[in-house]
């Protein structure tokens, strides 16, 4: 009987996982599918629960009032922390494969050897393998965004990197095939902790070429990896929940990788083995070296408040900044003077899939007036002003010409076809993939150096002063 | 005992039935996707629950513990982090 329940309760869950992220198509619905997904969470925990052999309730009880202690204050980052908190949840996810893979197999290598059967065995070692490379492979990359200490923020490369990397990803493969092949060994439990070992490593190994423009691809494929653990780890208890939650996650990363490669013009390989940020070629080889030129405060309010369209486009910048608020109060300053205004979203602006949209909608402004950039650009050159906000590689002219450079082919918003490009800048140097931006010297550009809440707000106080008229 | 085969099954279809609605999620809420489907499959606790809660040996609960706290940390933050994102869209 209870087993039934347990079999009528995984139904039930996976139905419901399922209509939460159908819920998730309108903005209107998609609160009802965090209800969907909490709802058939809550039932599949109970039913696991209630089960004839689990008996030591203390200890599940514990790690569940953990997960709670440390989950609640998790949920409740700055939004601009929302990349990290997301790095961090893809470890934490691997992190439970991992250990979940580890424990069974010892505790089968010692009582029940003939459930390691060479189908069970590979999917352990699958599970084992994604777990523990996206466990550390997550924290490193949670760490980069974070801007912690001693994680190195550019991309470190160094000869043969590619070798190395492919080599210990080989290594931990070709220990894998041994133990299918010999499960119940004397040595084989030693097998397992160095395939475990060599995932960690893998994991540190890939993130470390990884630069902060590609941040939105890799957290998207670590999610594809979180999703395929899981389902692995299905596999390996025979478990169809845990196959088809993992596989509606794993899908959902695979889209998200696809849709980020695509706007960054680059396939998946590239983005993992291609690192950014190698030694660049000068842009303007043997050209003259072309300077900004800077605009004040007041000027730039003037071309705004002069302006009938303004595009601001927005970028990592902001987000570091946290400047959407102002931006708000810029954009509700704009429009009460009859401005036209709105905003022109990269895919791969920020560091995260949707990074842009989910802090302007903090601030309030309203949806509608986000563009997607194939449907902006064919309204650059009508656009009186546009004002780049902390994006850098994303309006760079260069990806549309210069092979050399790492952007070459990339999709950008045309901000350089409007008519007076303002650009907001934290300093003078080049951007994350490390390649100058000719944007900012071209003859209709116009720079403001400075953190792009101060300056928006000085500018949000140049139309409130009536500085203006 | 075990049928591999079925499973194997319900991964493929689970994985079209996941590529067809997740292509339908809204552009503008990628953000809360990545962070609802991070929740979801945070299922991994319902494996974590069977190894920490059976008659293992301890050195095998521990981490089955371990694993519970992990997906149980996860499930609580992604789905009221995705809540909190998502009321923001949702006041418009």
């Amino acid at each position: 009987m209870i087993r039934l329940i347990g079999e009528l309760a995984a139904v039930l869950a996976t139905a419901l996982f399922i209509f939460a992220l159908y819920w998730m198509n309108d903005p209107k619905t998609a609160r009802r599918g965090v209800f969907a997904g909490i709802t058939g969470m809550t039932v599949a925990i109970l039913a696991t629960w209630m089960q004839p052999e689990i008996v030591h309730h203390g200890w599940i009880f514990l790690a569940i009032v953990a997960g709670f202690a440390v989950g609640i204050p998790l949920s409740r980052v700055p939004l601009t922390a929302v990349p990290q908190r997301t790095a961090l949840s893809h470890a934490f996810g691997g992190l439970a494969a991992g250990l979940v893979g580890t424990a069974e197999y010892f505790l089968w290598f010692g009582e029940h050897a003939e459930k390691l059967t060479p189908f069970r065995t590979s999917a352990l070692v699958a599970e084992v393998i994604l777990g523990f490379l996206t466990f550390t492979g997550s924290l490193m990359a949670a760490g980069k965004l974070q801007e912690v200490r001693w994680i190195p923020q550019r991309p470190v490369t160094y000869p043969g990197q590619n070798f190395v990397n492919l080599g210990v990803l080989g290594l931990a493969v070709a220990l894998g095939v041994v133990l299918v092949l010999y499960p119940t060994a004397p040595w084989s439990g030693q097998v397992f902790i160095a395939i475990a070992a060599l995932a960690l490593i893998f994991g540190v190994l890939l993130i470390i070429p990884i630069g902060g423009a590609d941040m939105p691809t890799v957290i998207s494929i670590l999610n594809a990896y979180a999703g395929l653990a899981a389902v692995a780890m299905g596999f390996v208890l025979d478990n169809k929940l845990l196959v088809t939650a993992g596989a509606l996650d794993g899908s959902s990363g695979l889209i998200l990788s696809i849709i980020m490669c695509r706007a960054m013009n680059r396939s998946f390989t590239n983005v993992l083995f291609g690192a950014f940020g190698k030694a660049q070629p000068a842009l303007a080889a043997g050209g003259e070296q072309k300077v900004w030129k800077q605009e004040s405060v007041e000027g730039a309010a003037q071309l705004l408040e002069q302006a009938r369209s303004v595009v601001i486009i927005p970028g990592y910048g902001m987000a570091v900044a946290q400047a959407q608020h102002k931006v708000r109060e810029l954009y509700d300053a704009l429009t009460k003077r009859g401005v036209s205004v709105r905003f022109a979203i990269h895919p791969v602006a920020g560091r995260m899939p949707g990074h842009m949209n989910v802090l302007l909608a903090e601030s309030n402004i309203p949806y509608s007036a986000l563009v997607e950039m194939d449907e902006i650009n064919p309204e650059m050159p009508q656009t009186d002003v546009a004002l780049v906000l902390g994006a850098n590689d994303v309006v760079n002219p260069a990806a549309r010409y210069a092979k050399s450079t790492p952007i070459y082919g990339m999709p950008i918003i045309d901000a350089d076809k409007a008519k007076t490009v303002l650009a907001v800048k934290r300093s003078k140097n080049p951007g994350f993939a490390g390649i100058d931006n000719e944007l900012y010297v071209l003859d209709n550009t116009w720079m403001l150096f400075g953190d792009a809440k101060a300056i928006v707000g000085d500018l949000v106080k140049q139309f409130a002063g009536g500085g203006i008229h | 005992m075990t049928d591999f085969g079925s499973v194997l099954f319900v991964f493929v279809l689970a994985t079209f039935i996941g590529l067809g609605v997740i292509r339908r999620v809204s552009r503008l809420l990628y953000t809360p996707l990545m962070s609802l489907t991070n929740a979801i499959s945070a299922i991994a606790v319902v494996g974590s629950i069977v190894v920490t809660g059976a008659e293992y040996p301890r050195a095998i609960r521990i981490l089955g513990a371990i694993a519970l706290f992990a997906s149980m940390t996860n499930i609580v933050s992604g789905f009221m982090i995705t809540d909190r994102m998502l009321k923001m869209f949702k006041k418009q």
